[in-house]
């Protein structure tokens, strides 16, 4: 149905957030992607989380590459600017968007193709430099627009739709956040939505290179008995190490705290993340600790999903460069441009 | 005895070190330079240099002249040899009558000397032996000795040279006196010991006036600091990596807010030229002005994002410091080869707009000038540098400001217009010069946001895949071209005193060079008028030289004659007219080579024919 366009007008009764938007104020246009799409899913969280933050929809940059999850940011936040860039090259595009204005909020949303294998090098560089930014990966582990070609996310020994092994290993985005710095990471699944819209909040609040792996079936290409990242493998191997409940600075904290199962993550920005461990030993602030615990599981097979570590005095770029507050883009000629006095010393040094 | 008569001039030679890259040459020589011109006589200085930290190679080279010609004019007339690697040919390359000065510690046979030249040697490596006991200051004072055995040999100021000795080591005041103290071994050693001065010497003038020195790099990253640039994103690469560094001690000097001690400027070295680019082009999608600083491979990287910069029309500055390619090339040498990869940059139909600084004066200019032209016309700007600018020091005329100068953020939609109702459509094109508005992200809760994307939309920057709106914009982006003509920097045009019907065409670098061709070969009697092109695309006034003439020759430092190919496919001009003479091997062209092959053409082009008997 998607040749149809979105109907305008909306029940009157739909809840509203703070600044007096519903959730459809932040929709974007129909889908064009497969019915029952993973994609669609986290488009979904997506929204849900911006209306349920309250953001204004305008005050976020929406940056993608290319491929069908660089398609997803037409789908949402309709009244962002958003930019469909190039293949692999939404690290790099986020990061000079982010340098001219560090006042808006940044979404990067990229696929396993554009981010695993094409775009490897800046999805690295990107969390080395602390970028401000929820860095999403939509990763389904095949190649949808282009039918159905492995992916480098694809796990060893996994089948094609068409029945060929992939004989590679497997490239855990997850594992090389962790080890590049990223200071907010986290994997969850577009099937949990109750999982990954907390996710989404605590990521967008978080002031840091903020990544998510969320695994996201492809239904037409990578949804078979042999695939490791079909709905029906993720949910039976999912081993998620905790759910959260994010609370914005303006919430108080609603949750009967239970010593020893909830842990309160306090944010630079004054949020906290109330994280309900299902796993009594997992240590959400330990980056080493985090990486042997995925490839401890990964090598049992077990998909790892909830909030995997958070850094507690996270830093961004702008930090490291030390910029002021204002952001670039507004500086004028007043601000920018030394004048003919300064000028002419300069030229009196150069002789 | 010499067999030629020793060279005897003023203020008019070319004097050559020939050194060993990371011997610490270089201060020295720059210092030899800078005395001269100190002394109020045009200089032109050229570092030639490997690709290599230590141990090859490397030649410095000062040109001398009171007429202020000041491109590469070919031949050594006093020949400082220190490299024994290279001596043999070093000595090849002096003009008969020349000078060679030489490290003689170690005697050398008659034989390895030429007997049309004058020979002066004198115990370097013996003398630093005996005063020095540190084996890396025998090394470095050997520099200075050499410079203080010139001051001698050719009267120089020696006073020029200590007061710069003193602002060289200024705030490491330590270094002064023995700087100053092995610059007096040399001269005196010189005066005690040689026949002094030789034929070549210096006399103090007052050609120099209010004229600066400084290295092209260094100029245009002045020019993007005045031109209110706040993003800089780059990655190392030979000859371009010093403008980023220049920006870099620009900036820190000059964008420090005074009370904060923040930074105006965001700098990003990348993992390599394609985040660069893609950095430049988020930047100032998002309303920064940003450029990138590259060279020939940086530009083969980059041409998948330029492309979509081009077509999602957004603005982006690109100094490409121009090295012999193809390939890796001959990484430190220059030429002007980028012409074709820059002006059609990226898969599909592309076209972009260069600029052509001549010297550092208008890589200055120009420097700032292309933040308004890329903001202007909301596509990628390229200012064509190339290593004999950008890494060269340059007498130059002195940069001028105008305060009263406003930024010409080009056709942006603000709130205000949005709210009274505006109609917005990125690609509409409203005013018929081809350019549309766009809007900043987070303008406005509600109106002007849109999606920005490399695949083909309608004019409210809808996707679409119809054949007909895509035509509309591919079309209205070739009116955008022709809007350009008239806005980036127009040619100069110099005519012969007398009609004529020949022409030449030439940009950058080989300014200076021509300048001084066009005395040489109006004294061998031909006229010429002559246009620096200085923007792309061109101007009419390029087809009206070309038509106002029956042949045009167009001089550039590359081997396809790619400017020529530019006017040949952009002006609709019969190649037969434009008669390329070409220069390509790395070394900066000369006034000598572009007046012979000028000269040499214009003799055949111009001879009668013989009689016939009746």
């Amino acid at each position: 149905m998607t040749y149809l366009a979105k109907p305008k007008f909306h029940h009157p009764g739909l809840p509203k957030n703070e600044l007096g938007y519903t959730h459809r104020d932040y929709e974007g246009t129909v889908s064009t992607l497969c019915a029952g799409c993973g994609h669609d899913s986290i488009t979904g969280a997506i929204i849900q989380a911006c209306f349920e933050l309250a953001i204004e929809p305008h005050r976020v940059a929406k940056i993608s590459g290319i491929g069908c999850s660089s398609k997803t940011p037409t789908y949402f936040l309709g009244n962002s600017h958003g930019f469909n860039s190039v293949h692999g090259r939404m690290p790099s595009v986020l990061t000079g968007a982010n340098l001219a204005n560090r006042d808006l909020i940044y979404l990067g949303v990229s696929g396993d193709g554009d981010s695993a294998s094409i775009g490897l090098g800046q999805f690295a560089h990107c969390l080395r430099r602390g970028v401000n930014m929820t860095y999403i990966v939509e990763n389904n582990g095949v190649y949808g627009l282009t039918k159905g070609q492995f992916s480098a996310t694809a796990d060893r020994g996994s089948k094609s739709k068409r029945g060929v092994t992939n004989t590679d290993n497997s490239i855990d985005m997850v594992a090389m956040a962790l080890q590049l710095g990223a200071s907010f990471v986290a994997r969850s699944f577009s099937g949990d939505k109750e999982q990954l819209v907390p996710i989404i909040k605590a990521a967008i609040a978080h002031q840091g290179a903020a990544f998510i792996d969320v695994i996201s079936p492809c239904v037409a290409f990578n949804n078979h008995a042999g695939s490791t990242k079909s709905f029906d493998f993720v949910r039976e191997h999912n081993e998620a190490v905790n759910r959260l409940d994010f609370i914005s600075t303006r919430m108080p904290i609603g949750l009967q705290q239970e010593p020893g199962t909830v842990e309160i993550v306090e944010q630079h920005d004054g949020s906290r993340i109330a994280l309900r461990k299902l796993d009594a030993d997992y240590e959400v602030h330990d980056r080493a600790a985090a990486l042997g615990f995925l490839q401890h599981h990964a090598a049992k097979g077990q998909i790892v999903t909830g909030l995997l570590f958070v850094e507690k005095e996270a830093q961004d770029l702008h930090a490291h460069l030390d910029t002021v507050e204002e952001p670039l883009n507004k500086l004028g000629e007043k601000e920018l441009c030394p004048g003919s006095a300064v000028l002419g010393q300069i030229n009196a040094g150069l002789r | 005895m010499p067999t030629a008569a020793p060279l005897s001039r003023i203020n008019d030679f070319v004097v050559r070190f020939a050194n060993v890259n990371g011997s610490g040459s270089a201060s020295a020589n720059e210092m030899f330079a800078r005395a001269i011109m100190r002394m109020g006589i045009p200089v032109a200085p050229r570092n030639i240099f490997p690709s290599n930290i230590q141990g090859l190679p490397t030649w410095y080279e000062v040109r001398v002249s009171e007429d202020g010609h000041l491109g590469a004019r070919g031949g050594t007339d006093l020949m400082v040899a220190m490299n024994p690697q290279t001596f043999d040919k070093d000595i090849a390359s002096i003009e008969p009558g020349g000078y060679l000065l030489y490290d003689s510690t170690k005697p050398y046979p008659a034989s390895k000397f030429r007997d049309d030249i004058t020979v002066i040697g004198v115990p370097l490596t013996a003398i630093c032996n005996r005063e020095y006991t540190d084996p890396r200051q025998r090394q470095l004072f050997k520099n200075i000795i050499y410079i203080g055995v010139l001051t001698a040999l050719i009267d120089m100021d020696v006073a020029a040279v200590e007061k710069l000795i003193t602002e060289q080591y200024k705030g490491k005041d330590k270094l002064i006196a023995p700087n100053i103290k092995a610059l007096h071994i040399g001269r005196d050693y010189a005066i005690l010991n040689l026949p002094h001065p030789i034929g070549l010497k210096l006399r103090k003038a007052d050609k120099v006036g209010d004229k600066i020195f400084v290295e092209g790099n260094a100029a245009a990253a002045l020019g993007a600091v005045y031109g209110g640039a706040t993003v800089c994103a780059w990655y190392p690469i030979t000859p371009s990596s010093s403008l980023a560094d220049a920006f870099t001690k620009h900036c820190a000097k000059l964008r420090v807010d005074p009370q904060t001690k923040k930074a105006k400027y965001a700098i990003i070295q990348a993992e390599d030229e394609l985040a660069s680019i893609g950095m430049v082009i988020g930047a100032a999608w998002n309303g920064a002005r940003a450029f990138t600083a590259t060279s020939g491979p940086g530009i083969s990287l980059m041409q998948e994002f330029i492309g979509l910069a081009y077509f999602a029309e957004i603005p982006a500055v690109i100094f490409d410091v121009q090295r012999a390619g193809p390939s890796t090339g001959m990484p430190t040498r220059t030429q002007q080869c980028d012409l074709i990869s820059c002006a059609y940059a990226s898969h599909g139909d592309t076209k972009h707009i260069m600029v052509f600084p001549e010297n550092p004066a208008e890589a200055f200019e120009m420097g700032a000038q292309a933040f308004d032209l890329a903001d202007r016309l909301q596509t990628p700007v390229f200012v064509m540098l190339d290593l004999e600018i950008g890494m060269n020091h340059h007498l130059t005329r002195p940069f001028t400001w105008d305060d009263a100068k406003v930024y010409d953020r080009g056709k942006v939609m603000t709130a205000e217009e949005l709210e009274a109702g505006k109609d917005f459509g990125r690609y509409l094109d409203v005013d018929g010069d081809g350019i549309p508005y766009r809007t900043y992200p987070g303008t406005h809760p509600t109106k002007g946001s849109f999606f920005t994307r490399g695949t083909s939309r309608d004019r409210y920057a809808k996707y679409t895949e119809e054949g007909a709106p895509y035509v509309d914009n591919m079309q209205r982006l070739l009116r955008k071209f022709e809007t350009a003509k008239d806005v980036v920097p127009k040619p100069l045009i110099a005519n012969a005193a007398k009609p004529t019907k020949y022409g030449v065409l030439y940009f950058g670098s080989t300014a200076p060079a021509m300048d001084e061709a066009i005395h040489m070969i109006e004294s061998r009697g031909h006229a010429i008028d002559r246009m620096r092109l200085r923007g792309f695309p061109f101007h009419s006034s390029v087809n009206s030289f070309v038509a106002d003439h029956d042949f045009i020759f167009v001089v550039e430092q590359n081997r396809d004659a790619q400017m020529r190919s530019l006017i040949v496919n952009e002006c609709g001009i019969d190649p037969v007219r434009l008669v390329p003479i070409l220069h390509f091997d790395g070394t900066p062209i000369t006034a000598r080579f572009i007046a012979k092959a000028i000269g040499d053409h214009l003799d055949q082009m111009t001879m009668k024919p013989a009689k016939v008997a009746s």
